[in-house]
């Protein structure tokens, strides 16, 4: 155990794997809210645009994404980002963790929407705001409190699907490099169990955080 | 061209999908007159499952070694990273899995064997004749499988090699035949297999410059040295009789595939 921590870095695949897990949330925040906007949008082609998005990315299984984004998308149809194999798998995973997850975030804001009374949508209206700063002074900042624990969760799901990195990303990040050591070790439990305890490390303080924070941020009514 | 190109792509991701989503059901060891045998399920001319049938070269050792033994194989999937797991928890009684037998595994587990000398080696297109091996791979994008041994050792071999890892080898030959990527590289036997494959007969080559020694063994369980020793009987007659020799001709032969030197081995002896 000792010499295998001696021999492989795994505090770096840590390291990796946060980043990968801090990038995609951001990149999936900002398309999610771009789509969940789409879908309450009084613009019958923006939800329609919105809708088909989460339907397509939420039931397309992520290992597909992320082989088809390298195979398919940046090496046959050439959307190279980098010329280095590595970084352009880097920021292909990042993409797509980002992609896949918007999808969860869109709907997370909207049942956030929805939690709010038609009423103050429409006397939003009434009084004269547009729908740009309807949504940015009354119904965006409470969809957000509103929505903190399915968002949560979202990014629980996030951490730990950045393990499907793995399948394009070598033995940089957590998956890879505890699959890199059963190559050459051998399978041993307390290895895996050490990655486990990883991702548990990782996860259950967020998963308190967020409990935490949706009961104090939650819209009184 | 592209439209048809990224329907590959999905083909292979599927294939992908599906060689992980059929695990094994592992049960007990074999009792009575068959026995559980552990070979690859997705590798062209070494183990490959072709609907409820087996072929390749570790199939054909297996079903011999079986055979003198007087026992009736039973096929059970191996993945790489299980095969030490398989062997203690005697889910299965052998490994025929392109099985390198090295000092670290030799801790959990016993070989028989050696039955082949591979070695790690290049595929490259028909057409290319400036990948000569690991010397020429300067400014060449290479693609193997996340953390194996090859892809570990191209990077030591070859400081800042350009390389794409992904989860299986199908994917990478997909790339290479697609042209995106100039070399795929594993053991000569995988790669000799996938050259043999129906859809790139004629457009793969190995390059035949190994650049590692890869020593196929029998797995089995730590300190079986009767069975290692029976094994090893049924291997030398397996050579001796030239079926040994028609089997690497069979199932590796199509792709232009001789065997490298130190073949047929000798078996190690038994510990």
């Amino acid at each position: 155990m000792g010499d295998i921590l001696s021999n492989y870095n795994v505090l770096g695949a840590f390291w990796v794997t946060i980043q990968l897990s801090v990038l995609a949330a951001i990149g999936s925040l900002l398309i999610g809210t771009v789509v969940a906007i789409m879908r309450v949008s009084p613009v019958a082609v923006l939800r329609g645009l919105g809708t088909a998005y989460v339907n397509i990315i939420r039931n397309t299984p992520l290992t597909l994404l992320m082989v088809f984004s390298v195979l398919g998308l940046s090496l046959l149809l050439g959307l190279q980002i980098s010329e280095q194999a590595s970084t352009n798998a880097y920021w292909w995973a990042v993409i797509m963790l980002s992609v896949y997850h918007a999808a969860f975030v869109c709907e997370a804001l909207r049942s956030g929407v929805n939690t709010i009374p038609a009423g103050q949508a429409e006397a939003a209206r009434s009084i004269g705001l547009t729908f740009a700063q309807s949504l940015r002074e009354v119904l965006l900042p409470q969809a957000f409190r509103g929505a903190i624990a399915p968002l949560g969760s979202t990014l629980i799901a996030l951490i730990k699907n950045t393990t499907v990195a793995a399948l394009i990303l070598g033995a940089t990040e957590a998956a890879g490099t505890l699959s890199k050591i059963t190559e050459n070790e051998g399978a041993q439990l307390p290895i895996f169990f050490l990655f486990a305890l990883g991702f548990v490390l990782l996860t259950l303080p967020l998963g308190v955080l967020f409990t935490s924070m949706s009961q104090r941020l939650a819209v009184k009514r | 061209m592209k439209v048809r190109q990224i329907g590959a792509a999905l083909a292979a991701t599927a294939l992908a999908l599906t060689a992980s989503a059929c695990g094994s059901s592992g049960g007990a060891g074999g009792g009575g007159d068959t026995m559980k045998v552990g070979i690859k399920f997705d590798q062209p001319g070494l183990g490959l499952k072709v609907g409820s049938d087996y072929k390749g070269l570790d199939v054909d050792v297996a079903k011999y070694v079986a055979k003198e033994l007087g026992k009736t194989p039973e096929f059970i999937q191996a993945p790489s990273a299980q095969r030490e797991t398989l062997l203690s928890t005697g889910q299965v009684t052998l490994i025929f899995a392109t099985y390198s037998i090295t000092d670290k595994r030799k801790e959990s587990v016993s070989f028989a064997g050696p039955y082949f000398i591979a070695g790690q080696d290049l595929l490259v297109r028909a057409d290319n004749s400036d990948i000569t091996g690991p010397d020429s791979l300067a400014g060449k994008k290479l693609c193997s499988v996340t953390g194996s041994t090859s892809a570990q050792k191209i990077k030591d071999k070859v400081p800042g090699v350009n390389l794409q890892e992904f989860g299986t080898y199908s994917e990478c030959v997909a790339a290479l035949d697609a042209g995106t990527i100039d070399a795929l590289t594993t053991d000569n036997t995988i790669l000799a297999g996938f050259a043999a494959q129906e859809q790139y007969k004629g457009k793969l080559k190995v390059v035949g410059n190994t650049f590692s020694e890869e020593r196929y063994g029998v797995g089995l369980k730590k300190g079986d040295k009767a069975l290692c020793e029976q094994v090893n009987a049924a291997l030398k007659k397996m050579v001796d009789s030239g079926e040994w020799q028609k089997a690497v001709d069979a199932n590796l032969g199509p792709a232009g595939f001789k065997p490298g030197a130190g073949n047929p081995p000798a078996a190690d002896a038994c510990s």
